[in-house]
């Protein structure tokens, strides 16, 4: 179990306040200006050797995506843009960052928009978050009336600004390109890549968009050191991670903990294990809506982290931790989730827009029964056909659970569809 | 052109026209099109919660920008309400995560004491209902959205005391409707329980 002493966010629930005094107290704003003075190289270095993966889901490395900012000043400016729309459903980690822990935000914007040259950062928090960005927006006014932002900031001699974008309800604009779209002032639709984001990203300008745990736990590895975080968890996945354990467990929370624990461990030690007993569990969805869940086998001695839920066939994601005892609809749990994506397709790739909308219709049938067997493997099939066609994930991100489902519950399904054909017969 | 409530034209309040030049000036300078969501959400509330068409007509106007553009991005995202709403606006997640909490029970609490159904306002122009997907509160499922404040691990007769509240004109705690600290587990963190520490 992770050590109090190397927890990052000890504000997590807002124990204390979240203002500057309070912050500072919390170590927060200390020593900045000599973090700055080591310069971007030194500050991108120390990122890379701390081994942190980005926290939005997609686990790159974070030193090495700021590192891909241009090194020559041009007459385009840089941007740093904070992805804090959070809205995978099982998430929400950011948000008891950014209402309890802005100023770890704000800090972590300063140093990462100075490593990787930006001049200013642009936090887009879905709009549904108004609590959160009022906080956050506090802290930012109290950082630029503090001097650490804005002019000279922290006495750096660097100029950087830091400003609150509000969304007003799309999932898909927590993917990066849809979000940089929808800061412009435009409709939420992922762009084409090449061009990455950190040659032409927000008004054609150099930006880089990292979620907001990345950024938050940034200051704390530059003051504590590289080899620190890089000493918790396991290699390729280290450090800590705010995991959000929802659904079927006696005390459903957010905490925070090293990237690696045992995934039963978490959800024993923490959210008061699972309702009836770990008997009592038939899957876990471990990395959010997107990824594909785990039946009880696998979670019995699974690890929380990247390489080890990417080797049974899911994902780490965002660490949101959906838990189902055997009381659940496993299948009826997942056509919810499909429902989900074909509300936020944002319609602009035909396969998504339209498979989304297929797969729920199909899922929806598959919860009564009433579909032929043959059926399965076709939605399979036409998951097969959405993934990896279209412009961005969301469209992999709708196929993968139903992929799980079939993977792990396959039995299941058909039976329900047995037992259907066979009250209709009668 | 005139908006569904009669109104020929919109104009943004001395105050919020000088929240509106804020907003902008967060933005580099010919990109203003960026501050076209803040605006048209300050339009909103100033609107009585929706917006009509010559307040996006006028947001696009203040902008710079074609209306098209402007009347794009409010029907793109589900925030924008392009009819009239109700004084309060409920909005119950039935996403998995809260689905698994039995928001079943919210949603059945919202009709028993709202006696509308999703997307309907009640006759006295009180409430608004609607089911929205996740809000990002899922370890504290099942929640409703009311006028942007989060009502939290609810269940049927926490829900119904909240919303008998709000037609009572009371405003009642947002929040966890248990004993809880925000999204700590009930009873007590499991973590940083000597407080203090850290970086």
């Amino acid at each position: 179990m992770l050590r109090d002493e190397d927890r990052i966010f000890t504000n997590l629930y807002g124990q204390e306040s979240w203002n500057l005094d309070a912050a500072r107290k919390r170590g927060d704003w200390d020593g900045t200006k000599e973090i700055l003075a080591r310069g971007r190289d030194e500050i991108i270095k120390e990122m890379k050797d701390s081994g942190l993966r980005g926290r939005g889901g997609a686990g790159f490395p974070t030193g090495l995506k700021w590192s891909f900012m241009p090194k020559e000043k041009s007459d385009r400016p840089a941007y740093l843009v904070v992805n804090a729309d959070e809205g995978e459903p099982g998430t929400c980690k950011d948000r008891d960052m950014m209402r309890h822990d802005p100023h770890k935000l704000v800090e972590g914007c300063l140093v990462a928009g100075f490593a990787m040259g930006a001049c200013a950062a642009y936090i887009y928090i879905r709009g549904e978050f108004a609590q959160e960005a009022d906080n956050l927006e506090g802290a930012i006014a109290e950082a630029y009336e503090a001097g650490l932002i804005g002019k000279n900031a922290c006495g750096s001699g660097y100029d950087f600004d830091v400003y609150v974008h509000r969304g007003a309800g799309a999932y898909i604009c927590g993917e990066e390109t849809a979000l940089i779209e929808s800061l412009e002032g435009k409709k939420g639709q992922p762009r084409l890549k090449p061009p990455f984001p950190a040659n032409v990203g927000v008004w054609g300008c150099p930006t880089t968009v990292n979620n907001v745990e990345s950024i938050a736990v940034a200051p704390t590895i530059l003051r504590r050191g590289g080899a620190w975080f890089a000493g918790i968890g396991r290699p390729n996945n280290t450090g800590t991670k705010v995991f959000c354990i929802s659904g079927h467990v006696n005390k459903p929370c957010n905490v925070e903990e090293e990237m690696g624990i045992p995934m039963r461990e978490l959800i024993e030690r923490h959210a008061g294990g699972v309702r009836g007993g770990w008997d009592n569990l038939l899957a876990v969805i471990p990395g959010g809506a997107s990824v594909p869940l785990l039946p009880k086998s696998i979670c019995d001695d699974v690890l929380m982290d990247f390489d080890s839920l990417k080797a049974v066939q899911s994902g780490l994601g965002t660490a949101a931790v959906v838990v189902m005892d055997k009381s659940t609809d496993v299948v009826k749990a997942i056509a919810r989730l499909s429902k989900f994506y074909k509300h936020e397709s944002c319609g602009q790739c035909t396969p998504c827009r339209e498979g989304t909308g297929w797969m729920w219709r199909v899922m929806e049938r598959l919860v009564t029964g009433n579909a032929r067997a043959e059926e399965i493997d076709l939605l399979l099939e036409v998951t097969k056909q959405v993934e990896g066609h279209t412009i961005c994930a969301l469209g992999d991100a709708a196929a993968w659970p139903i992929q799980g489902l079939i993977r792990h519950f396959r039995p299941e399904i058909e039976q329900r569809i047995a037992t259907y054909q066979k009250q209709a017969a009668e | 052109m005139t908006g569904g409530n009669g109104q020929a034209t919109f104009e943004f309040t001395a105050e919020n026209k000088a929240v509106a030049e804020k907003i902008i000036a967060k933005y580099p300078q010919g990109r203003q099109a960026s501050a076209v969501m803040p605006l048209l959400d300050l339009a909103q509330k100033q609107n009585g919660g929706w917006l009509n068409v010559p307040a996006i007509e006028m947001v696009a106007a203040m902008l710079d920008m074609p209306y098209i553009r402007a009347y794009e991005v409010a029907t793109f995202y589900t925030m924008y309400h392009l009819e009239p709403v109700g004084k309060h606006v409920v909005e119950i997640c039935t996403t998995t995560p809260c689905w698994l909490r039995n928001c079943g029970e919210v949603e059945r609490a919202c009709r028993d004491v709202l006696g509308i159904d999703y997307g309907e306002t009640t006759p006295d122009g009180l409430f608004t209902l609607h089911e929205v997907e996740c809000l990002g509160a899922c370890v504290n499922a099942p929640m409703v959205s009311i006028d942007r404040e989060y009502y939290e691990d609810l269940d049927y007769d926490s829900t119904k005391q909240v919303l008998e509240a709000f037609k009572r004109g009371e405003k009642p705690r947002a929040g966890p409707q248990v004993d809880r600290q925000t999204s700590a587990p009930v009873g007590g963190a499991t973590t940083l329980v000597k407080s203090g520490g850290g970086a």
